[in-house]
């Protein structure tokens, strides 16, 4: 397909990013780039300094609620994509409205019983709708780890096993192929 | 019976076991857990009384924070 032909398709999709942190962020803006319709990002947070490591906000953005700022940087990057930003605690009540009319949901959540409680969610209310899980993105290096694995309706991309820790950080490099090849899953599921 | 565990073959010890006895005999520890047998998601709530059959397909997602 010529890149033409691929926007023509992509301006018609939408796609839910569940978390706007270092997957949803980085993930968020590459779909943008390539011209993805619509994009819902749902995220309760404000930006801090510590999250410049790894998630695409700026020095200036500290303190404004990630939402609003990623809506912003999206816009600036291409002003054609509609980025519907909702600053709000996504719950399993929440989740099947705010959802309900993307084509994919991405889930990018940091904490574990968060990506329990959306994926349990979405496989009871939306078992047909790709799920595009990031699972196992912390420390650097090792990048022959990091895969694309499919399991019925959910594609999960990471390594599997590196859980952030003090010493294992997550970090720009590593979080961003992950978050990178979250948009490259939606791609190949969007452009078949 | 034979059963397909996160895409690789199993042979375990009687008819059927249930989730729990499965997670314990494999040692999955992890607290966060995605569960599905044959394509439909198990709710935790449900471990303990749903029973895995010869021929099924499982699959045991272990969840880690990160992202």
């Amino acid at each position: 397909m010529t890149f033409e032909e691929i926007k023509n398709v992509l301006q018609h999709k939408t796609v839910g990013i569940a978390g706007a942190g270092g997957l949803g962020s980085n993930c968020a803006v590459a779909l943008a780039r390539v011209g993805i319709g619509t994009l819902i990002v749902a995220d309760f947070d404000v930006v801090s300094e510590s999250n410049l490591n790894r998630q695409y906000f700026f020095y200036n953005q500290i303190g404004k609620p990630k939402a609003d700022a990623l809506k912003a940087n999206i816009q600036r990057i291409n002003p054609a994509v509609t980025v519907i930003a909702r600053k709000i605690c996504l719950t399993k009540e929440n989740i099947p409205i705010l959802f309900r009319d993307c084509d994919i949901i991405v889930e990018a959540f940091d904490r574990a019983d968060q990506k329990e409680m959306l994926i349990e969610t979405v496989l009871t209310e939306f078992p047909e709708k790709p799920l595009i899980i990031g699972l196992g993105t912390a420390g650097w290096g090792k990048n022959d780890a990091i895969h694309c694995r499919k399991v019925d309706n959910m594609f999960i991309c990471g390594d599997e096993i590196s859980e952030i820790a003090p010493d294992l950080p997550p970090i720009a490099p590593r979080v961003g192929i992950v978050a990178n090849m979250q948009a490259n899953v939606v791609l190949e599921i969007l452009l078949k | 019976m034979k059963i397909i565990l996160n895409n690789n073959p199993e042979t375990l010890e009687g008819d059927s076991i249930t989730i729990n006895h499965l997670l314990q005999l494999k040692n999955f520890t992890f607290k966060m857990l995605i569960i599905k047998i044959n394509g439909i998601l198990v709710q935790k709530g449900d471990y303990e009384i749903t029973a895995i059959h010869d021929g099924d397909e499982v699959s045991v997602l272990h969840l880690i924070s990160g992202g």
